[in-house]
């Protein structure tokens, strides 16, 4: 039986995920390199992939919301698409000023 | 005008920065300027460590200062933001705002102290007085608030 593997089918494409503050602690990371599947749409999408992909994504996401998303340096929302963003930034609510 | 911002790790003076943005001309008839300190939250507190998200964070106070400009007759604007860690007393963040009025200075200081606090990506971490390490701080809501005031009324 040659199964093929939903993975090998799929196209993927590279981007650049940078965690800070509660969010890179909890993802154990403060930055990574990942291929993630060409058909995740918005940031949402993106959001529950991470999500099985570990425990640490668990705990990052648990409260889904919470979290803010910047795509290439500027401020989205959950239901933003990730278009052909590089570069995805997960943080909690800003604290500085 | 060209807001002027920086995020540094280095304390800033005040009366170098309004020098420097007043220096060579005489139609600045009005300098506002903010400037936000660490508390030491009644002793609780040994310091208070400042991550950022280095590109963003400039980026993301220069599109806030590039609205500021938009809204009112500025003849200056400067921002800077300090990281890494900042003790009890000492400066966490400067805002000048300066026009020929001060009407004009007082409300753009205001809106940009305002959509810093929720805009900018900077976070806060507690360092307690009794050596531990403490928790994020948390964002208030009064921040949100305070940051709509500026929103047209829908």
């Amino acid at each position: 039986m040659n199964a093929v593997s939903p993975m090998a089918t799929s196209a993927t494409r590279t981007v650049r995920l940078v965690y800070f503050a509660w969010v890179r602690e909890r993802v154990g990371l403060p930055e990574e390199t990942l291929d993630i599947p060409a058909d995740l749409a918005t940031v949402v999408d993106l959001v529950r992939w991470l999500k099985a992909r570990g425990e640490n994504y668990e705990a990052a996401f648990a409260r889904e919301t919470l979290v803010r998303v910047a795509l290439d340096q500027h401020h989205a929302k959950p239901q933003s698409p990730l278009g052909n963003a590089r570069e995805i930034a997960f943080f909690p609510p800003m604290t500085g000023g | 005008m060209i807001p002027v911002i920086r995020i540094q790790r280095e304390d800033f003076d005040l009366s170098a920065e309004i020098a420097a943005l007043s220096a060579g001309r005489a139609d600045i008839g009005a300098v506002v300027s903010f400037i936000g300190l660490c508390r030491d939250e009644q002793g609780r507190l040994s310091a208070l460590e400042l991550e950022h998200y280095p590109g963003m964070a400039e980026a993301e106070i220069g599109r806030v200062a590039a609205e500021a400009a938009a809204r009112w007759p500025l003849m200056g604007l400067v921002a800077v933001h300090r990281y890494g860690p900042i003790r009890p007393g000492e400066q966490i963040v400067l805002v000048l705002a300066a026009s020929a009025h001060r009407r004009a200075a007082f409300e753009a200081a205001d809106f940009m102290m305002d959509y810093l606090k929720t805009r900018a990506p900077f976070w806060k971490r507690e360092h307690r007085s009794d050596g531990t390490l403490g928790g994020w701080v948390e964002a208030k809501t009064d921040d949100d608030d305070a940051a709509k005031r500026w929103e047209p009324a829908p």
